[in-house]
């Protein structure tokens, strides 16, 4: 698996997930996905980069246009060196919240994409994965 | 300048058209303006038009659900109209079903339940 592109985003301010988004719909666009690919894979985004800022106390996102073989991927990386999660296990499942959201913001960004990965360590932040494949 | 999205009054209707790329402030924001212009005309239905609207999120979600109960609390009736047929698809998947909230096809059907709401009051 290969790297095509990859390009970075800061996140410190709810104007800059409205820039993610964006970012991730080019990004989905140039991987030919369909127009309910990139739909999810967008929402997901939003999701993954409101946590980042609000959870997270901000952070980066990096998103890598992939190839592999013929197929093509589009890959988002969320850090934050925000307080990390206790308790994954917990914070994935739906309705689980400890803001202000519905609580459906991992389990549902999890659904919307391909592959999904969460490494947090309390004290150091936290890092969410998501793949998209076309 | 602070950006806001418009709130058009038909008689005793509420017309809002998201044409924006909304952060979550924005949209409080039209949920507080919205809640204040329901009282402040009387309205008896509130139409919201969101065929522009590329994704709708859980906070989005959240926001519409809220708009809604505010309304009915308020004596009025929302329609969330034009949702595009990606971000329903995309909505269910991701868990939000927007139980509560009235929708339709389009404006025009979505101002037909409007105005069979307020008849039958």
């Amino acid at each position: 698996m290969s790297i095509a592109k990859s390009s970075t985003f800061p996140v410190a301010a709810e104007t800059d997930v409205v820039k993610v988004r964006q970012a991730v719909r080019a990004a989905a666009i140039e991987c030919k996905f369909s127009l309910v690919d990139q739909t999810k894979v967008v929402t997901a985004a939003s999701e993954l980069g409101r946590n980042l800022l609000i959870y997270g106390g901000g952070g980066e996102v990096r998103i890598e246009l992939l190839q592999e073989g013929l197929r093509r991927g589009l890959r988002t990386v969320f850090e934050d060196h925000g307080p990390g999660i206790p308790d994954i296990e917990q914070a994935m499942k739906d309705g689980f919240t400890s803001g202000s959201g519905m609580g459906l913001g991992l389990g549902g960004a999890r659904r919307l994409v391909n592959e999904f990965d969460i490494v947090s360590k309390v004290g150091e932040g936290t890092r969410v994965t998501i793949t998209k494949w076309k | 300048m602070q950006e806001k999205i418009p709130i058009l009054q038909i008689d005793d209707l509420l017309l809002v058209s998201i044409q924006v790329d909304m952060h979550d402030q924005l949209a409080l924001q039209l949920q507080d303006d919205l809640t204040e212009k329901i009282t402040a005309t009387s309205a008896r239905g509130v139409l919201i038009d969101i065929s522009s609207l590329e994704i709708v999120d859980s906070f989005i979600g959240r926001i519409i659900g809220n708009i809604s109960a505010m309304a009915r609390i308020l004596d009025a009736k929302t329609v969330v109209v034009g949702m595009q047929p990606a971000v329903a698809i995309t909505l269910v998947e991701l868990g939000l079903t927007l139980g509560g909230v009235h929708t339709a096809l389009n404006v025009s059907r979505g101002m037909e339940l409007l105005r069979r709401g307020s008849s039958d009051s």
